[in-house]
């Protein structure tokens, strides 16, 4: 038959576990390309030619490369250097670091944006340089560019699949699993698929608030 | 470093899988134009059922994982008794899956176009079809170059994912050579390398491209 | 109700954006040949007047009548009904427009602008479309810069392809819709001066909406002077120029006088 509820009922629970690893890898991940993808913005923009120059060449190199293939070197390549980490580490590694790239390009526009008065009057005030990032130009530099950072939040997440390659027990991996017991795939597959459709359909709606939320309370111009 | 001499060995294996690679994303990047294509022009003008159906296919695509769809086709599909070979399941998720960012894309080229434009071809009594395909789309195209760029790159980087399902494109050969030598660094570096070089290459040829439509454009952008 | 042999009426046409009424209620006839300039301060329905003559703004009241038959709705067993496609391409054939920001299509050359539309439409042979477009640039002066796309030509050019572009469909209404306002004022009078030629080698029904009073004066038959959605005074260009009736009349007259 094409289509079976019972069965539907019976994987619910385990595709429920899973989402949970899921999201927790995406949060993850996004953290430590949130935070990554700044100090490579900031890196970049302000550090000396020895540090900016081989960061551009990292970012584009990361960019430009499949993420597939980052979680494969991670996960095979640490080891090697003595290095012993799970996958789940691997893999929020690997997201971290390839939409840290990704960030770190919305941040450098955010950046870009803060008009140049601004530098000139922290300056002007003899404020030390990390007051001034801190309380001057971040504050100014970040709400704008929430939303597009909200849209690689969404995108991470519908990266997470890869994480199966590498045997990560989220949502893909585990539909993978559940089919192949089984010899159904299609129930848990197409759950696998409305769940991340709801999700990211769900995020959209999210992102859209935060973003008149913020044009309303953070940004007045 | 030692393991560069397996380089040797490792080569053709390797480029053999690019070849793969290669063919799967020129066949998505066409299945991903017309795609696009035609999903924006039924979001922007077409009657109601298929603009949703548009629409559908847009979020749908936009709104789930690649490898799931792409997974989906591979092993849902045959349930529903179709049966497809794996290349093209590939290159069916994969050109889907960019054209339906594509289709965003298109969407907003078309509607960047000044409004003057189809007022004037209004005023010269054209059908919608006519400016569309006279006025309309002409200038959207060049404003669509550099957004589709990168939607390519993104679609070479996602052939990665079809490893996955058993086809022997570059990553596929990659995982193999590993399992096989363990020379992980020089395999994933050169790995790497070669999909820098790919998609570097796609770089230039739209470089290319905007530099010959611009000479176009650029010698009449007025009014 | 339609006068029998106006090339244009306005029949009781109101147009709304919302809750502000733009016309109100609009009665305006134009007899076939008629030059008709129409001033008014901003805002007071001019070029909504126009836009709606060119099918570009929907009728929210009201008919519109070009040429003996309604533009947007069509007789059906004696009641009027919304006009279908065919109609209304008709009835748009009928009726040309040149705009404030020319519109010019930048990928094209001036010649092969002229040219689109009379293929496309009109089904010319592209042979027949080049004669017809070389004609037409010609007589706008334009004669050696067919083969120029938009951004090398000026302002005033551009404008004059413009119009070329517009009498290549052979229209037997012209719209103009300030069509000088965006020109550096040296290049307005090369426009100015393909209108006027215009208006005495072509049997053309022109309705213009302008703010160059010294233009209107020499070259219409007839100024409306537009306030408010609803034409105050309307009459012989001597007359609404030289000793208007109409207090708001005299008051836009002296503010624009003043301005220049």
């Amino acid at each position: 038959m094409f289509w079976d509820w019972q069965f539907v009922g019976q994987i619910l629970p385990q595709l429920a576990q899973a989402s949970v690893v899921t999201i927790f890898a995406t949060f993850l991940g996004f953290l430590i390309a949130a935070l990554l993808g700044l100090a490579f913005a900031i890196g970049r923009l302000f550090g000396p030619r020895w540090i900016a120059i081989p960061l551009i060449g990292l970012i584009e190199g990361i960019r430009s490369t499949p993420l597939l293939i980052q979680i494969f070197f991670i996960y095979f390549v640490l080891p090697d250097a003595g290095v012993s980490i799970g996958a789940m580490t691997a893999g929020v590694l690997a997201l971290g670091l390839h939409y840290a790239t990704y960030c770190s390009e919305v941040y450098r526009a955010g950046l870009a944006n803060i008009p140049r008065g601004q530098w000139e009057a922290s300056l002007a005030l003899n404020l030390p340089t990390w007051r001034t990032f801190r309380d001057i130009i971040i504050p100014q530099a970040i709400p704008p560019v929430v939303p597009a950072l909200g849209n690689y939040l969404v995108a991470l997440f519908k990266d997470t699949p890869l994480l199966s390659a590498i045997g990560v027990l989220e949502l893909l991996q585990t539909a993978k699993i559940i089919g192949s017991e089984n010899f159904r795939y299609t129930e848990p597959i197409t759950l696998v698929g409305l769940i991340f459709l709801i999700l990211s359909l769900l995020s959209a709606v999210i992102i859209g608030f935060i973003e008149r939320w913020l044009k309303r309370h953070v940004m007045r111009s | 470093m030692t393991g560069f001499a397996y380089l040797g060995v490792f080569l053709p294996s390797l480029l053999e899988g690019t070849r793969v690679t290669i063919e799967i994303t020129i066949g998505g990047c066409i299945l991903a134009a017309v795609a696009a294509f035609v999903a924006a022009m039924l979001k922007l003008y077409g009657p109601w059922p298929l603009r949703s159906l548009a629409i559908a296919y847009i979020e749908i695509f936009r709104g789930t994982s690649a490898l799931v769809q792409l997974f989906w086709m591979y092993f849902v599909l045959p349930n529903f008794g179709i049966i497809l070979q794996p290349l093209t399941v590939a290159i069916i998720a994969l050109g889907l899956n960019i054209g339906a960012y594509g289709a965003e894309v298109v969407r907003g080229a078309v509607i960047a176009v000044p409004r003057g434009q189809w007022e004037a071809a209004v005023a010269l009594n054209m059908s919608r079809a006519q400016a569309l395909s006279r006025i309309i789309l002409p200038q959207a195209l060049v404003a669509m170059i550099p957004p589709w760029g990168n939607l390519f790159i993104e679609l070479l980087k996602s052939t990665a994912l079809v490893s996955l399902i058993t086809i022997s494109d570059l990553t596929f050969k990659a995982q193999e050579l590993n399992t096989t030598t363990y020379r992980t660094i020089e395999i994933f570096s050169i790995v790497l390398i070669i999909y820098l070089v790919l998609s570097l290459f796609i770089t230039a040829a739209i470089r290319q491209l905007e530099r010959v439509a611009a000479t176009g454009l650029a010698r009449g952008r007025g009014g | 109700m339609a006068g029998s042999d106006a090339m244009v009426c306005f029949d009781k046409v109101t147009k709304r954006y919302g809750n502000f009424v733009v016309l109100d209620q609009l009665q305006l006839e134009i007899a076939p040949g008629e030059k008709v300039a129409i001033i008014g301060p901003s805002g007071s329905g001019k070029t909504t007047v126009l836009r709606m003559l060119m099918t570009l703004e929907r009728i929210d009241g009201g008919v519109i009548w070009v040429d003996g038959e309604p533009l947007t709705s069509m007789r059906r067993d004696g009641t009027l009904v919304p006009a279908d496609q065919r109609h209304l391409r008709r009835m748009r054939g009928k009726i040309g427009m040149v705009f404030q920001h020319f519109n010019l299509f930048p990928h094209m050359t001036a010649l092969k602008n002229c040219m689109e539309a009379p293929c496309a439409v009109l089904g010319l042979s592209k042979t027949e479309a080049e004669a017809r477009a070389t004609e037409l640039l010609e007589m706008v002066g334009l004669g050696d810069k067919l083969a120029h796309y938009p951004a090398q030509l000026s302002g005033g050019q551009q404008q004059r392809v413009a119009i070329a572009r517009a009498l290549a469909m052979r229209p037997k209404v012209m719209l103009f819709d300030e069509v000088t306002s965006a020109l550096d004022p040296e290049l307005v009078g090369e426009v100015l001066n393909v209108i006027r030629r215009l208006g005495s080698e072509l049997d053309l029904t022109m309705l213009m909406v302008t703010h160059q009073m010294g233009f209107a004066k020499e070259f219409a038959d007839r100024v409306c002077f537009f306030y408010q959605g609803r034409i105050c005074e309307q009459g012989a260009p001597q007359t609404i120029f030289g000793s208007p009736e109409n207090e708001r009349t005299r008051q836009f007259l002296r503010a624009v006088l003043e301005a220049t």
